[in-house]
């Protein structure tokens, strides 16, 4: 019953984690696109292109934060971005 | 008898290459072992086999990384048994922290498969104690995220401990760019551990294990097995 009543509380927030190179870390691919896609068929005004991955998730939690605090903790934990040569960003929304 | 365990992954695909140069190349008892294996006590060294465990989802060897079989690799590691991880299974070892650094994909953005000639940089580990510092090796690569990374101060460390085993090399023995098939940073194509019996390199030596399956006809990637049980049978 009272794991019932707990359920009932949670919400599901939709949650992003993009995991990108460090900034002086090369990213060959971004520097292709720009090169070869962008500037080649005319938007010379981009100056800079970095590739990243995008995780989206959801999960259910008590609110925003604590959804943040988990897949935050879970980044770390498994090791979705190797923090040699990435950088992680997570963020929420409902 | 000495015994060593080929780790098989969903996606492995040179587990059997291993497995053929240490049974039937050189004699040795191997197994192959399933992933969700949780004991890996009865072994004397471990060998992580290229291909693409799990799809190389989210990035090349981070999924297996986390595997029951890994765990017992580490408790090897620890130990002091020798472990041995080629091209995706130097991406598990990097991913499973045993080795620093990062494997990112190669510059060229093109998978490349090529034969490479690499120059030894250290006789002390357990998989190149027969082969001299600057014997030339050569071994094929056939990999998309070969290309090794660390920070600039983290690599002087890691050359000043003798941690860099072997490096891509020229015909002639020069670590020239043309020579570096993925962008390495400074050429490395393998490193080891601090104590020095975790080795991982993206080159293939059970590929160049048999003069038959050499163009040189060498077959010189077999001292890399025979240097594993020259290291066992003291």
């Amino acid at each position: 019953m009272i794991r019932g009543r707990r359920e009932e509380k949670l919400s599901t927030f939709q949650v992003e984690v993009v995991v990108e190179n460090k900034q002086y870390v090369r990213d060959p691919e971004g520097e292709t696109i720009l090169k070869d896609l962008l500037v080649l068929n005319g938007y010379s005004s981009v100056k800079k292109v970095r590739t990243a991955k995008l995780l989206r998730m959801w999960v259910d939690a008590d609110d925003q934060k604590k959804a943040v605090e988990l897949v935050s903790k879970m980044c770390n934990d498994l090791r979705i971005y190797n923090p040699v040569v990435s950088t992680c960003a997570v963020s929420a929304s409902e | 008898m000495v015994k060593v365990a080929v780790i098989r992954f969903p996606g492995s695909n040179c587990d059997l290459d291993v497995l053929h140069v240490l049974g039937n190349v050189l004699g040795v008892q191997a197994d192959l072992v399933w992933h969700r294996n949780e004991n890996l006590g009865g072994y004397d060294a471990v060998v992580l086999p290229g291909g693409f465990s799990y799809g190389d989802c989210l990035r090349g060897g981070v999924i297996a990384a986390h595997s029951p079989a890994v765990s017992q690799v580490k408790k090897m590691a620890a130990d002091g048994k020798p472990v041995l991880g080629i091209c995706n299974g130097f991406q598990i070892l990097v991913e499973s922290e045993l080795l620093p650094g990062a494997l990112l994909r190669n510059d060229s953005l093109k998978f490349t498969c090529k034969w490479t000639a690499c120059k030894v940089a250290t006789s002390r580990t357990p998989f190149t104690r027969l082969l001299e510092p600057n014997t030339i090796v050569r071994m094929p690569v056939a990999h998309n995220e070969g290309r090794f990374y660390v920070e600039e101060d983290d690599y002087r460390r890691l050359a000043s401990r003798d941690q860099v085993v072997f490096k891509y090399v020229s015909e002639d023995g020069r670590e020239t760019p043309e020579a570096n098939p993925n962008g390495s940073f400074d050429n490395v194509a393998g490193i080891c551990n601090e104590k020095g019996n975790v080795v991982g390199l993206m080159p293939h030596p059970e590929r160049a294990s048999e003069s038959i399956l050499d163009p040189n006809g060498e077959g010189l990637g077999l001292r890399v097995f025979q240097s594993m049980l020259e290291t066992l049978s003291r």
